[in-house]
């Protein structure tokens, strides 16, 4: 990374060398994480793999919400699409079996195609009505994918697809353990670094995205389109451009689910997925690339925890389990939106933008 | 007289049964401070609207120079060097007064996505650029101290500046300000003027709608005065303003 970017991540630190430790220190934990939580189980390295294909979705997503205003409710039909292209090329579904680093850019290219597909005829749409259509579009996704069985048989309708292939490059397979210097890799504790390299990649690519002329062409989008226009902007382009970037990486990360997990259907792919990550962006704080990391880990880790602890806490008070703990995920979600919209309406750590926005007062014309 | 800059010929728009502007026809000269003035609801923002590419004319149509422009977007009229102002301002208003002008920046400038994920030598030095001509364009309407302020925290009058800078930003061959001294008190006037008057001297023509009559008689060469969408008078502001018919417009018909 470029001086210029730790430059921006440092921006407002009085001290950069504590910082520059700060960022070494991050580094080595992220480095040491999976065998601490190998150590407590495997689940809980698969846990952090999804917390971070979660990530990845909502810096793609962010791009579309935070960057340039658009509402997108159908966000996880691109995750969707991705998955499916890798499943469909590296499975005994057609017994083919590509390569990943061919998969991954293509399903990031169909992704982005179907980005176009929908924004398109959404171009002239704001706000509730472009939510609705996007909506609209996740649901067309999964019930096509559920769907297309018959006829021809391609995605195996609600069956899904099994023995997806892992990752492999010549003998390393992604797929299973290896002992490395006495330790000993295991096929999660890969695709953590490889997602963990992968983020750090869309994050770089977000931050130079936001300090650019696209970055601040999107921001005039969301503040005003008809400025925008006024300033020369090509809005149509701009949108489509935002529309395809957010799926792009929604594709990739699909690519990496469905290899990871070895098995998709189109339940993976609902609306309340679509939900959910929308969640983690605006309740991290739209449009802040740190913000919507902090809005996927919460989201991602705290329901984990709940499923680990509530069954126990009840059954230790109560001596039985009163409400399950899927009731009360969902309703301690539902309450971090209320207080969030009470105590912090721009996310947890928003961006200046938006802060400005919702928090601070007009001045008196 | 060389070619017209601007040279609008028969143009008309309808919204429902409203004839909004009808057989419109008026030429600009390069250099020139051209006034656009009219009562209330004379069709006046309507034609900057069609001029810009907000509405597209349903008769008629404009060249600039010497080529027609009628029916192209917002983005491309832009492009081609006519930039304008709001009547109710429309600054971005969450974003800081430089990089509202850097936003203006945006047509004359070239980078990409690929430069800008990998920043390359190019993005960096138009980067560099971008915020050095900002900077020089908020000092030229005199608020560069203001550079880091948002915008919407700027006094009413410094975001009429800063809307003009924005628009200057996109380097235009014509500015049509659409009512610049709204709410302005006569000291800011006064400074309006002597802005505008600097920008017609660096070679901008400029186009304005203005209430204030007296900032209309003393800054523009020339105006043109609508009332129900269609041209009444056009001239050099003393002669327009005995014009009886634009008397008529203005105050009615004597008793």
């Amino acid at each position: 990374m470029r001086p210029r970017e730790l430059g921006y991540m440092l921006k407002g630190t009085d001290h950069p060398i504590m910082a520059l430790t700060g960022i070494a220190l991050i580094g080595l934990a992220l480095a040491v994480l999976p065998f601490v939580l190998a150590s407590a189980g495997t689940t809980w390295v698969r846990i952090t793999n999804l917390a971070l294909l979660f990530m990845l979705l909502s810096l793609g997503l962010n791009i579309v919400v935070g960057f340039a205003g658009l509402l997108d409710l159908g966000y996880i039909a691109f995750y969707a699409v991705g998955a499916y292209v890798y499943a469909l090329l590296a499975s005994p579904q057609f017994d083919i079996h590509l390569p990943f680093w061919v998969i991954l850019p293509l399903g990031a290219l169909v992704a982005c195609v179907f980005g176009v597909l929908l924004g398109a005829p959404t171009l002239k749409l704001r706000g509730d009505y472009l939510a609705i259509v996007t909506l609209g579009f996740g649901e067309i996704i999964r019930i096509f994918l559920n769907n297309l069985s018959q006829p021809v048989n391609i995605t195996n309708g609600p069956q899904g697809i099994s023995r997806i292939d892992p990752f492999q490059l010549g003998d390393f397979s992604f797929g299973e353990s290896e002992t490395l210097l006495g330790l000993s890799f295991s096929g999660p504790i890969k695709y953590y670094y490889l997602l963990l390299a992968i983020l750090l990649l869309v994050i770089a690519i977000n931050i130079r995205l936001q300090h650019s002329r696209i970055g601040r062409a999107w921001e005039a989008i969301r503040e005003d389109e008809v400025a925008a226009r006024a300033m020369g902007i090509n809005t149509t382009n701009m949108k489509l451009l935002a529309f395809a970037m957010g799926a792009s990486v929604g594709g990739i990360a699909g690519g990496i689910f469905s290899a990871m997990q070895g098995f998709i259907s189109p339940e993976s792919f609902v609306l309340v997925e679509s939900i959910m990550v929308l969640s983690m962006v605006v309740l991290g704080g739209m449009g802040n690339i740190w913000g919507v990391i902090v809005g996927a880990l919460l989201l991602s880790f705290v329901p984990e925890l709940l499923r680990y602890t509530i069954d126990p806490l009840q059954k230790s008070v109560f001596g039985r389990s009163i409400i399950e703990p899927e009731v009360v995920r969902m309703l301690l979600f539902g309450l971090a939106l209320v207080l969030m919209m009470l105590y912090r309406p721009a996310g947890l750590w928003p961006s200046a933008v938006r802060r400005r926005e919702l928090t601070q007062p007009i001045r008196e014309q | 007289m060389s070619a017209p800059l601007l040279e609008a010929t028969q143009i008309g728009k309808r919204f429902g049964g409203v004839q909004a502007l009808a057989e419109v026809d008026f030429s600009i000269a390069r250099g020139e401070i051209y006034g656009l003035i009219g009562p209330n609801g004379a069709g006046k923002t309507t034609l900057f609207n069609v001029l810009t590419g907000i509405y597209a004319a349903d008769a008629g149509g404009f060249r600039f120079v010497a080529t027609p422009l009628s029916g192209l977007k917002q983005h491309e009229i832009a492009a081609r060097g006519i930039a304008r102002t709001f009547q109710n301002i429309r600054l971005f208003a969450n974003l800081t007064a430089i990089e509202n002008v850097m936003i203006g920046r945006h047509v004359r400038t070239r980078c990409g996505v690929m430069g800008a994920v990998l920043r390359t030598q190019a993005q960096r030095t138009e980067e560099a650029a971008i915020e050095t001509r900002a900077l020089e364009l908020l000092d030229y309407v005199g608020i560069r101290e203001r550079a880091n302020d948002l915008a919407r925290h700027l006094a009413y009058g410094d975001q009429r500046r800063l809307e003009i800078a924005r628009a200057l930003a996109t380097e235009p061959q014509l500015l049509a300000l659409d009512e610049p001294a709204a709410g302005m008190n006569p000291t800011e006037t006064l400074e309006l003027r002597n802005l505008l008057e600097r920008i017609r001297a660096d070679g901008i023509t400029l186009m304005l709608i203005e209430h204030d009559m007296r900032l209309v008689m003393e800054l523009c060469d020339r105006v043109l005065v609508l009332d129900f969408g269609r041209r009444i008078a056009e001239g050099v502001p003393r002669e327009v303003q005995r014009d009886p018919g634009v008397v008529e417009a203005y105050l009615g018909k004597p008793a």
